[in-house]
């Protein structure tokens, strides 16, 4: 027995994740981190301590019962793990993947004091794909209840509440804008981190409990949410994300190669740009790539820009490493992949030739100052610092704003300042009677656990107010 | 859903196509658009409505097989379901109860002018039409224009029909003989509804158009259809695709348009080898 193995589990260094070498992942768009096989998921969860009073469970934001099903995993019992999991988080194929863990509940470990915490996403996800890859779940045997409820928007907060009325007896129909179920799960997310057949095998899940998928329909445009109550809905559910793109408004911004994040990705994941001329939808990507942000929707463009041939694939953050918000692991894998920071810097000017294309992004260096209202070090410009990047692609990730399609057209359903969802109670009760919502369109662009959370709440609390 | 219950080659390359879509059906309003897909790795485009029935639940799209999809719709036939079919999408035209209204089409622009006549002729306002293409043979819906138009001007290029020469001399021409005029309201390539623009601006007189710029989703999450109208950035699904026309930077719209020139005849390519079973080049057999 090798030193290593000798000594006491706890102590080991936590079992590394297996993934697909940087320089050959560059040149494709299968997934990254390959994920534990069964020995490595035992050898991880025997490092756990089984905490009497484990505090990883509170930083779950939906009180999965971490320690529970570690434990199950030590004791190789995989599919009483995934059904300790399963009682609260209805998908952990994907949490397991794209939750951001070290602010959560690895964040509360005790092993993290003085070493690594345990790897609990990696075995959330471990669980989840054994489980997969046993076939599919049996569907519950459910009694229909006669009560309809229509759900709007199909990203995880829908797809979670859906799930829950369903089960529940509830007749639901899922509205969904886009040709395709998941919203940001599967427009947003790129395959190298989130493969679409794991999202896919979700949502047929959810088919198989009898829920309705409407592709095509744009709430407030091709319906309303009142002529949803007309048709008979007795509740409705909203859904609807952030999806609306901000921009700097600097000059330049309409050059041709200037795109926002979400069109970038919409048209590599959604569209499957990559794949392009096989698939139909183009993408422009120039030599090098400079994407604006630091959040995960710009580690996922930039990590794209480099798959689809960038030779240089920039982020451009204005604010230090420290306060980048992306997933650690994100950060980390982009770096492998040879994408190139540059921190404390700032666009004020995107520069096109004559012909209108992208040639350059003019920048101001920044240094960090006192802390502002989000408790982050303000950056402030560096005078006379002015430099230009020569790129030919520009994307904006600099964060979104939920969509005013459904509340322009729902009277009585208010916003507040920044056009999220009004909600009067924990539950997600909007401003309206009989209407929920959840998820980015009430907390502004969030995390999936979070929207997974507000629509498991909110599905509790239809059926309590329908039941009477 | 999307059956296409009616196909009518309005041109060798602008085919017109009655679809079931009762949703939109019960929505569209004039100068509203769809988004439609047609295969599994199909690229989403918009197309203008161009007219309604409520009560039949069809929606008429009018199309002009200029790139890959445009084609690829066009290929359909009778019976045949267009694969995805969303809307209606953007505001409606904004309509003047009081006219005359001057309505220009140019090319396949006449399509989505006709809806707009239709509800104007039953507000009681008074339409002029100026509808053009190239040549007689390329002019469409000139009848159905006729009968909701109080008058029906015709311009071609060639002068095979009508005046010789742009919808834009015809327009001058009617404001120039002091005819009282409302409104210009302009739909066509985007050259075309620059030049009507340019014709109406140094008279002031007030004047709408239809941009069509490259989308995505059409509801506002991308932005590709970003343009610039009064100095500020719109997106036009949302925000449009009607804009004050003397407010439009119409060469940046122009410029955005190309955007995917080289792709598409990439993709144009790969169609061409396609129908001419994977042997390249042309379908002639000369070269044989
Ligand atoms: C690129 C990217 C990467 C991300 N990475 C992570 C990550 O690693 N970890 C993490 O936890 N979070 C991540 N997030 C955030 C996370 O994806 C979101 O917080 C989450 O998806 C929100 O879920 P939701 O259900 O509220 O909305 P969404 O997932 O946005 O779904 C909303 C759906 O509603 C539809 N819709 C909107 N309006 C209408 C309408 N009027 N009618 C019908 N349908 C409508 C939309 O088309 C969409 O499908 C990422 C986000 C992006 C964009
Ligand atoms: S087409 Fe995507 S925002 Fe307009």
């Amino acid at each position: 027995m090798s030193d290593e193995a000798k000594r006491k589990p706890a102590k080991r260094p936590r079992a590394e994740m297996p993934c697909q070498d940087p320089a050959e992942r560059v040149r494709n768009f299968n997934e990254v981190a390959l994920g534990y096989d069964e020995e490595l998921a035992v050898a991880e969860a025997e490092r756990c301590l089984s905490c009497k009073d484990s505090k990883c469970r509170d930083g779950c934001p939906v009180d999965v019962d971490i320690s529970g099903f570690i434990a199950k995993i030590r004791d190789r019992d995989f599919r009483g793990a995934y059904e300790a999991i399963k009682g609260t988080n209805s998908l952990p194929a994907i949490c397991g993947r794209v939750c951001p863990q070290e602010t959560q509940c690895e964040a509360k470990c005790l092993l993290g004091r003085k070493g690594e915490p345990i790897a609990i996403g990696r075995l959330e996800r471990f669980a989840a794909d054994w489980a997969m890859s046993q076939g599919k779940d049996r569907p519950a045997d459910i009694k229909p209840n006669g009560r309809r409820v229509a759900i709007v928007g199909s990203g995880p907060a829908g797809l979670t509440c859906a799930g829950d009325l369903a089960k529940k007896g509830y007749e639901v129909t899922i509205f969904e804008a886009l040709h395709a179920p998941g919203g940001v799960l599967v427009y947003g997310i790129p395959e190298f981190r989130l493969p679409k057949r794991i999202v896919a095998e979700e949502i047929d899940n959810l088919r198989a409990l009898g829920v309705n998928i409407q592709c095509d329909v744009v709430v407030g445009r091709t319906i309303t949410v009142d002529e949803l109550f007309d048709e008979g809905y007795d509740a409705v559910f909203l859904g609807t994300g952030a999806g609306l793109p901000m921009f700097m408004n600097i000059p330049g911004e309409t050059l041709n190669g200037v795109y926002s994040a979400n069109e970038f990705l919409t048209r590599t994941n959604l569209m499957k740009a990559y794949l392009f001329p096989e698939w139909d939808t183009p993408i422009k990507v120039g030599r090098r790539v400079a994407v604006v942000g630091a959040g995960n929707v710009a580690m996922d463009s930039v990590r794209c820009a480099k798959r689809l041939g960038a030779e240089e694939a920039i982020i451009v953050y204005r604010r230090s490493e420290a306060e980048m918000p992306a997933r650690l692991e994100e950060v980390h894998h982009a770096k492998e992949e040879g994408v190139i920071f540059h921190t404390l810097t700032n666009p004020v000017r995107i520069l096109g030739d004559e012909k209108g294309w992208v040639c350059g992004l003019e920048c101001l260096r920044m240094e960090l100052g006192e802390p502002d209202d989000s408790g982050r070090r303000r950056p402030i410009p560096v005078k006379g610092s002015e430099f230009v990047l020569e790129v030919d692609t520009v994307v904006m990730a600099l964060g979104t704003t939920p969509n005013p399609l459904v509340s322009q057209t729902t009277p009585g359903l208010e916003v507040n300042r920044w056009g999220c969802l009004v909600t009067r109670d924990e539950d997600g009760l909007t401003t309206r009677d009989l209407v929920w919502a959840a998820g980015d369109a009430v907390t502004g662009a969030a995390t999936v656990i979070l929207a997974m959370g507000g629509g498991k709440k909110a599905a509790a609390a239809i059926d309590r107010v329908l039941r009477g | 859903m999307f059956e296409i219950l009616k196909k009518r080659d309005l041109t060798p390359v602008t085919k017109l196509f009655v679809v079931e879509a009762p949703l939109v059906a019960r929505k569209a309003r004039p100068g509203q658009f769809v988004i439609v897909r047609v295969t599994e790795s199909g690229e989403r485009i918009p197309l203008t409505i161009a007219d309604y029935d409520a009560g039949a639940g069809t929606v008429t799209i009018v199309v002009q097989e200029v790139g890959l999809t445009s084609r690829l719709v066009g290929a359909l036939g009778e019976g045949e379901r267009i694969l995805d079919f969303v809307g209606p999408l953007g505001r409606p035209a904004p309509l003047t109860d009081r006219g005359p209204v001057v309505l220009v089409g140019g090319g396949f622009g006449v399509a989505p002018i006709y809806p707009i006549a239709k509800v104007l002729k039953t507000k009681g306002v008074k339409v002029i039409s100026i509808i053009g293409a190239r040549t007689k043979d390329l002019l469409i819906l000139e009848e159905e224009m006729r009968s909701v138009s109080d008058e029906l001007l015709v311009a071609t290029d060639d002068g095979s029909k009508g005046h010789k020469g742009f919808v834009t001399d015809v327009l001058k021409q009617l404001i120039e003989s002091g005819r009282e005029i409302e409104e210009v309201i302009a739909i066509g390539p985007m050259v075309m509804m620059r030049a009507v623009s340019r014709t109406t601006e140094p008279y002031k007189l007030r004047t709408l158009v239809s941009l069509d710029p490259i989308m995505v989703d059409g509801t506002g999450m991308c932005g590709a259809c970003r343009c610039t109208v009064g100095g500020e950035v719109k997106f036009a699904c949302v925000d449009g695709p009607i804009f004050d026309a003397h407010q439009v930077d119409f060469d940046e719209a122009v410029r955005r348009g190309h955007m995917y020139d080289a792709e598409q005849k990439l993709a144009l390519a790969k169609l061409e080898v396609a129908a001419t079973g994977g042997r390249g080049g042309c379908a002639c057999g000369g070269g044989r």
